[in-house]
């Protein structure tokens, strides 16, 4: 059982994930200096898979490492790169290393990378790959051929409720919940009226029985990151009174300021709503912010009242 | 007939439906809108980039196939049965029916068939050979059927 499913399963206090920067050289001491920051405020942190379509260290290489450093891994697997023989074998040899944690994905289109002439694969789409991930851990592959001892999986996907067709994010969240997956990460969003309705209707359709959902906020420091990500993020739409308040609050650090104060009010909205089993952050402002955040929210092994009493801080599973 | 059917199958379901011919049609339970021409090929629903417009992240100009699919699964026209298939989980595609007749397919129930794995169940190894399935295979004439490498 990872620590990421335990913490779930009990439901005494709200899970933070995060999503690890992307690695490209530096050796294991790039991997643990990224760790060291991440460790004592989170609970498992994505290794992520070629996102956006650019590639990097690759996903089960910092899923290793990072669990070497004391830093439970969720990993990334995405449709795009790999087909369905490759994939199994990603996580069957992820799994040896005791990563147990899948988050599975569609992936973003190559061509919102740096290498638009590469093939696209997508042999399996997501909610397959969670099904045939869920498969492994109930000792088969795709095909059918048996594994004798077969591994430990925690199988989650990614949806994204702010993204059209929205009135039927729901049903997808429910086909990939029945699939197999026990966490979903959700997109960044940045109505909250959308996630409202999203959550409700997971409720309603039965999916938060199963299946624990995590919003993810984003930390930024300007009005152009805002911008960048309404205009050039696929998936991800800015309401422009919000990019504008943001842009209107003064000088650079007035800005970052409201930027942070933004994050704060859509992560306290999310953990507000009934459904909601944590929350996932992104980190583009490097400057303690997460930190911060985790503080103000009094969430994670660091600030969480329920952790630290109960002693699932990461100080006594790490090294 | 079997050579033909396909030719007579890409005929008339190309220029209606831009089909791709992947030889497992889901049409009817797509909202009559082939999940193939998804730049992604995705059969179970749209991906997260679908844009605030609706249209597709890979392609800007173009409406995400998956948008306009779930609008005509409700259209009134589109039979209530397939309406309610539009959220089955559609097993993954089989490559090697690519460029056959779908139409043979459905009639023969080849485009039903799915590995042992995705009906949830694990195959037994061997079976054919009593006490088989203790063995490992260490020759290649053990190898499974459909290896040819």
């Amino acid at each position: 059982m990872s620590r990421l499913s335990t913490l779930i399963e009990e439901g005494t206090r709200p899970v933070v994930t995060a999503e690890f920067p992307s690695i490209d050289g530096g050796g294991l001491a790039a991997v643990e200096k990224a760790a060291d920051e991440l460790r004592p405020f989170v609970d498992a942190v994505n290794a992520t898979d070629n996102p956006a379509a650019h590639a990097h260290a690759s996903n089960t290489s910092i899923a290793i490492a990072m669990s070497q450093f004391g830093l439970e891994p969720i990993m990334q697997v995405v449709c795009r790169d790999k087909n369905r023989i490759a994939m199994q074998a990603d996580i069957m040899g992820a799994s040896l290393f005791g990563i147990e944690n899948v988050a599975c994905l569609t992936g973003d289109d190559v061509t919102a990378g740096d290498e638009p002439e590469a093939r696209r694969v997508f042999d399996l789409d997501s909610t397959q790959l969670v099904k045939v991930a869920s498969g492994l851990a109930e000792g088969y592959y795709l095909s059918g051929r048996a594994i004798k001892a077969p591994p430990n999986l925690f199988v989650g996907a990614v949806e994204n409720p702010f993204a059209p067709p929205l009135d039927y994010r729901v049903l997808r969240a429910l086909k990939k919940a029945e699939a197999g997956a026990r966490f979903l990460q959700l997109q960044i969003g940045y109505y909250p009226e959308r996630l409202e309705a999203f959550v409700r209707g997971c409720v309603d359709a039965g999916v938060t029985r199963t299946t624990a959902l995590l919003p993810t906020v984003v930390l930024t420091k300007s009005a152009k990151a805002l911008s960048f990500m309404d205009e050039s993020v696929p998936g991800i739409s800015i309401p422009a009174n919000m990019i504008a308040r943001v842009a209107g609050a003064g000088d650079k650090d007035a800005i970052a300021e409201e930027s942070y104060q933004l994050t704060l009010e859509l992560s306290r909205h999310a953990l507000s709503l009934r459904g909601v089993s944590g929350i996932h952050l992104t980190d583009f402002r490097h400057d303690g912010s997460l930190e911060r955040l985790v503080r103000d929210l009094g969430i994670g092994p660091a600030f969480d009242p329920v952790a630290t009493a109960t002693g699932t801080t990461s100080g006594t599973t790490s090294v | 007939m079997p050579k033909l059917l396909p030719l007579l199958e890409d005929v008339v379901k190309k220029p209606v439906w831009d089909c791709r011919m992947c030889g497992q049609c889901v049409l009817h339970s797509t909202g009559m809108t082939c999940p193939m021409t998804c730049p992604k090929t995705l059969r179970n629903g749209p991906c997260g980039g679908v844009r605030e417009d609706g249209n597709c992240e890979v392609k800007p100009e173009m409406r995400c196939i998956w948008v306009k699919a779930e609008e005509r699964s409700h259209s009134p026209l589109n039979p209530h049965l397939w309406e309610e298939e539009f959220n089955d989980l559609r097993p993954p595609v089989d490559n090697r029916l690519k460029g056959t007749s779908s139409w043979l397919n459905l009639a023969t129930g080849r485009d039903r068939r799915t590995p042992a794995g995705w009906q949830g169940v694990a195959r037994e190894r061997h079976s054919a050979v009593p006490g088989a399935s203790m063995v490992e295979i260490d020759e290649p004439t053990m190898l499974p059927e459909g290896f040819h490498s």
